[in-house]
């Protein structure tokens, strides 16, 4: 089979290949954005953890040569400004939601700064593995090249779920977010539990942002990542706090997100920006179907302030 | 520890005193607390004996939260020393308290409303393991619910269970914890009548059994007379008295309560209510915060100068109605209307129809805490003249005028018109907002749990102030969760439950027994 033999077949094909390679740092952005909020602190800082992730990871990637080296690092420089979020929180009358949107320029605007010299060297990539090896169709290929980073996060969801309803450390995560005051009651410290919850969810997201500049698309520039710190947070609440939920949705939008480029490579090139914005239509019109004016969204953390 | 294993009881303790150690008793001795130059506990002793109840008697700010929580490891106290048993304990945290068999039910219920009950109880232990085998978990709790005298269903999420049995899941939590020294604050206030003579004997029955030591803190003379063995009474941070409940009657421990000052004597209604239907409600439904019906249907009308009291346990939809008639929230369904016009809660058909609103805790539902008293008092007047000149320029000095005059006439405590509402105390909020709402003429009052946390002087100036809306031709809606506060002022008494008025009666042929099982929604 050459190229041109899948036809239109190969827009569905493209669709999926996008879903998963797309949707890995949705996925790992949402995952740690879940865990957060389930102690019932928003961090809306996250796109500059991705960024700062990216970069971070580019950077010792190439320096080290090592790509798997850059993924721990993003994660360590994620859960740093994790860690910094949570510590500015907890302080008095200081509000979750502002302190994230400054870590969001901070943490792009440092990555930007720092990562200036990254910007031309190519780092060693994060290998995929070739599950396409029975097809003879190149396609079909690399739509089946999958990064073991998708596979991990794949792992992470249900293992998630599991570790918040089963260990003690997802009970008292869950607690602290549904009810301050029981919490405080049964003597967990809340500060230290969401700074933790922070920290960890800072990890996942800089995994996610390594997975940007070491595998799709790449490589390090200002432009790699197009708000999917931001959708990410949308998409934990239309995934209802839910881990499993998060890895559909995370596929959903990352196929959303694939649409345009599909539709190009078979020859419909009219409506291509259009059609690139169609994660974005999807955010807006699935927040816009779940809501509702009269009442609270089912699942949220009771203590979730943008939820209260 | 020696001491500690000594006190601290086998997990499971069977009914009776024969099997096992008898509760310790419980004594604070001579415990002083300031905050800053203020002294809220000035050496109080109180000595719980074991295997008894003890009441802990005193106005609001008596200081009977502040001594609960120095021998709870809240705070630390001052001077003075907690005994448990026969031993002095330092009690640094409320977990150090639990090792010591110290367990506290709080007014506000501490469960987690959306987690089921096993889940809440086993979370509150002091040791949990790092991965929990639910099932054996289960098991666990089952057999230990065998041992009590009530059940509580454990699968339940703690936000479906109606608030005698959250009460019963918080006494059980306690008890599961090994507590057997037991501190209820104010356990009976989100209960029937019914449910807190079962809950109450309940626990009697096993201080009498020796299990217990309980020190319950109330304000009801009635719970105290008929399950206390002995009274301790807290008058502005002092001991004012205590002993057996024997050797009181309800009239001493008034006394001892509020001192000798006298307080102001209630206003009398005068004359019988109107004919006239003043704000008549058909049908009304409306939905609560979660999106699901809270009102299935209220039919209600309040005649001129008539108190109509709305009784209930909290939650059956009195927020939802009372939001509604404010404006606040939009109805379902039905119609609200005030003499022949229909009502929607607009801000210019309250002004026509001379409604006003006293929503329970006013400083979060009528106020704008940051913003002055001046302001604050102004909310309903700051649009038109003399305060707003051509309708739309402020005039400050006019708003601040108005204010003293105010502040003047019902007697708020501030230090002065420009200071942040926020900064006064609840009862003074409440001043300030009666003074708002009540200075102007008034043809509807809608008044919400209007003296809920305040001390008896400025509930009787409250009550005054209603009662003599009523006498000038007033209709008022009266919601409380307060009966006696409703049998004393209403002229008409409904029940409310479950979204509907159930019962209506007068309270000069009200039997409490119908009243309490409609309450409880039999």
């Amino acid at each position: 089979m050459d190229h041109a033999s899948l036809g239109w077949w190969g827009v569905p094909l493209a669709v999926l290949a996008g879903a998963i390679r797309v949707s890995t740092p949705f996925l790992f952005v949402s995952l740690g954005e879940c865990l957060t909020e389930k102690s019932g602190r928003i961090n809306l800082g996250l796109e500059g953890t991705l960024v700062m992730g990216a970069m971070s990871g580019y950077a010792t990637a190439y320096l080290t040569g090592n790509p798997w080296a850059g993924v721990l690092v993003a994660g360590l420089a994620g859960s740093l400004l994790g860690t910094l979020h949570a510590m500015i929180c907890a302080l008095e009358r200081v509000n979750d939601i502002a302190v994230g949107i400054a870590l969001m320029l901070l943490g792009t605007g440092l990555a930007f700064f720092l990562g200036k010299p990254f910007i031309q060297p190519q780092a060693p990539q994060l290998p995929a593995i070739p599950f396409g090896w029975w097809s003879s169709s190149a396609q079909v290929r690399s739509a089946l090249d999958i990064n073991p980073l998708f596979l991990v996060g794949l792992a992470l969801a249900p293992l998630l779920l599991w570790g918040l309803r089963t260990t003690r450390w997802g009970m008292v995560l869950r607690i602290v977010g549904e009810s301050a005051e029981a919490a405080r009651a049964m003597g967990y410290q809340i500060n230290r539990v969401r700074l933790l919850a922070t920290a960890a969810g800072g990890f996942f997201a800089g995994v996610g942002g390594s997975f940007l500049s070491l595998s799709y698309p790449g490589s390090w520039n200002e432009r790699l990542s197009s708000g999917q710190g931001i959708t990410a947070v949308a998409l934990v609440i239309f995934a209802r706090w839910d881990p499993v939920l998060c890895v559909w949705a995370s596929l959903l939008f990352g196929g959303a997100g694939a649409l345009g480029p599909a539709l190009q490579s078979v020859g419909v090139t009219q409506g291509y920006h259009l059609f690139n914005a169609a994660p974005y239509v999807l955010t807006l019109a699935i927040m816009i179907a779940t809501s509702s004016s009269r009442h609270r969204l089912a699942g949220a953390p009771a203590e979730l302030s943008v939820t209260r | 520890m020696n001491v500690m294993s000594r006190i601290v009881p086998q997990p499971i303790i069977p009914l009776g005193p024969a099997d096992g150690a008898p509760a310790p008793g419980l004594e604070a001795v001579a415990i002083t607390k300031r905050f800053g130059a203020f002294t809220a506990l000035d050496a109080v002793s109180l000595k719980l004996r074991p295997g008894t109840v003890h009441a802990l008697l005193g106005e609001n700010g008596a200081g009977k939260s502040t001594l609960v929580k120095c021998i709870m490891g809240f705070y630390r106290p001052d001077e003075g020393a907690v005994v448990v048993g026969d031993r002095e304990v330092v009690i640094g945290d409320p977990r150090a308290a639990q090792t010591h068999g110290l367990g506290m039910v709080y007014q506000h219920f501490t469960l987690v409303p959306r987690m089921t009950v096993l889940e809440n109880l086993v979370m509150a232990r002091a040791s949990v393991p790092a991965v929990i085998d639910w099932r054996a978990e289960r098991r666990r709790l089952a057999a230990f619910l065998d041992t009590m005298p009530f059940t509580v269903d454990v699968d339940a999420p703690v936000a479906t269970l109606a608030a005698g049995d959250k009460q019963k899941a918080e006494i059980v939590k306690q008890l599961y914890l090994d507590a057997r020294v037991l501190i209820l604050d104010e356990p009976t206030s989100v209960l029937t009548p019914d449910e807190a003579d079962e809950m109450l004997g309940l626990i009697r029955g096993m201080a009498l059994a020796g299990r217990l030591s309980v020190l319950i803190i109330t304000h009801k003379f009635r719970e105290v007379m008929a399950f206390a063995d002995d009274v301790t009474v807290l008058r502005r941070g002092r001991l004012a008295g205590s002993g057996a409940v024997a050797d009181h009657t309800p009239d001493s421990l008034a006394r001892l309560m509020i001192g000798d000052s006298s307080t102001a004597v209630p206003v009398e209604r005068r004359g019988p209510p109107g004919t006239a239907a003043r704000l008549r409600i058909a049908g009304l439904r409306a939905d609560d915060d979660g999106g699901l019906p809270a009102l299935h249907g209220v039919d209600l009308t309040v005649r001129m100068g008539e108190i109509v009291g709305v009784a209930g346990v909290s939650g059956n939809g009195q927020v939802e109605l009372v939001q509604v008639l404010a404006g606040q929230r939009a109805a379902t369904a039905g119609s609200v209307s005030i003499g022949d016009e229909p009502y929607r809660a607009t801000r210019e058909e309250m002004r026509r129809h001379k409604v006003h609103c006293l929503p329970e805790e006013p400083l979060r539902n009528a106020c704008v805490p940051g913003m002055s008293v001046a302001e604050n008092m102004a909310f309903r007047s700051f649009d038109e003249p003399p305060i707003a000149r051509g309708r739309w320029w402020l005039d400050p000095a006019a708003m601040r005028r108005a204010a003293l005059d105010l502040i003047a006439r019902y007697r708020v405590k501030t230090t002065g018109p420009d200071a942040p509402i926020a900064t006064l105390s609840g009862g003074n909020v409440q001043r300030a907002v009666l003074a708002r709402e009540l200075s102007r003429e008034v043809d509807v009052l809608i008044a919400a749990n209007p003296v809920f946390g305040l001390d008896f002087a400025a509930v009787a100036d409250i009550h005054a102030q209603i009662v003599e809306a009523r006498n000038r031709g007033t209709a008022v809606l009266l919601v409380s969760e307060d009966l006696d506060e409703l049998l004393e002022l209403s002229d008409r008494l409904v029940v409310m439950s479950h979204g509907a008025i159930v019962h209506e009666t007068t309270p000069a042929a009200a039997d409490l027994t119908v009243i309490g099982r409609c309450m409880a929604g039999h």
